[in-house]
């Protein structure tokens, strides 16, 4: 099943000019990893506040509402790269332990993230000028949870070159 | 002399157990990419103030000083980490000309920080706190954000050779 539709992909029109063109490969690939450092170090900063290890003196809304766009957007970018990465070698990512583990550690850095923002939102809703301190614990868990997350991102992403099927 | 040198570190005990081990060079390989990507991100948030496209409200003093710090833990980790994996096959990396282009490139972006922090750094109190920055500034934000990207792309394609 997977592997039929590698083999589709992998003969599709846009699958052979991606790996035709000798350039797109690399070019995407770095634009991938450009985007990766604007999530790791915003992450790492927003993560590193939620620790309470750097950047006390600004509050956990004024950080979110600094670092969130740059997490969706560089989301974006990396979504977009990574597909035609893909597209150009559906045999190297489909079915690599590493992409699979990556995915499936994006998946849950996204459910989390998303989790804090939903109760960041619903503390400010009530009237707090930040995340309420009933919830500081909670977001040191989720600090260190998505800081292990990205990091660990990232690490598959790069070992997924070392699995090959 | 420096071929000597180059045949020299490639038969220390760590570049020899490097090179013979299947997951150290990738391990210690999966570090350097996140050390870089950790220089390169924190970095990039300076330039694009420096350019006052990000951070407008900030001021440009503050965010040096608590991002800074960061970099440069970074930064040491980045050079650890690639000096390790340049040292299992030196002389191979030497020859190369994206590894070359890569370490003029840090040098260059050394340079322009040193130049940055012996200029227009001096009067930051004065224009730090503006929205909007000086073309000095601009100019050093524009350079660095080129060289770091420069940098990636370089050590990306020393895989490729």
């Amino acid at each position: 099943m997977l592997d039929d539709f590698i083999n589709w992909l992998g003969a599709t029109q846009a699958s052979s000019i991606i790996q035709k063109v000798f350039w797109i490969i690399p070019t995407v690939q770095i634009a991938h990893i450009l985007a990766i450092s604007v999530v790791l170090a915003s992450m790492a900063m927003f993560d590193l506040r939620l620790l309470r290890l750097a950047g006390t003196r600004h509050s956990i809304a004024s950080l979110s509402r600094r670092f969130m766009p740059w997490l969706w957007g560089a989301l974006v970018v990396l979504a977009a790269s990574g597909s035609i990465l893909i597209v150009g070698e559906p045999k190297r990512a489909l079915g690599n332990p590493f992409f699979e583990a990556k995915m499936g550690m994006l998946a849950t850095a996204i459910a989390v993230t998303l989790g804090f923002q939903a109760i960041l939102k619903r503390d400010l809703g009530r009237g707090g000028a930040d995340l309420a301190p009933s919830h500081f614990t909670a977001a040191k868990v989720i600090g260190l949870v998505s800081l292990t997350l990205w990091v660990g991102i990232a690490v598959a992403g790069r070992l997924i070159a070392y699995a090959g099927s | 002399m420096l071929d000597h040198f180059l045949h020299w570190l490639e038969t220390t005990p760590p570049a020899i157990a490097i090179s013979e081990s299947s997951w150290l060079f990738p391990g210690i390989e999966s570090v350097h990419v996140l050390a870089i990507a950790l220089v390169v991100g924190s970095i990039t948030m300076v330039d694009l103030r420096l350019l006052d496209l990000n951070l407008r409200d900030r001021p440009v003093g503050e965010l040096i000083d608590e991002v800074l710090p960061w970099t440069w833990t970074s930064f040491a980790v980045a050079v650890c980490s690639g000096a390790l994996l340049f040292s299992s096959n030196a002389t191979h990396y030497w020859g190369t000309v994206p590894f070359r282009a890569k370490m003029l490139l840090i040098i260059l972006a050394g340079v322009n920080m040193m130049v940055f922090h012996a200029t227009i750094h001096r009067s930051i109190d004065a224009w730090g706190r503006q929205p909007r920055t000086p073309r000095a500034a601009k100019i050093s934000g524009g350079v660095s954000l080129g060289l770091w990207i420069g940098v990636v792309t370089f050590g990306r394609w020393i895989g490729f050779v």
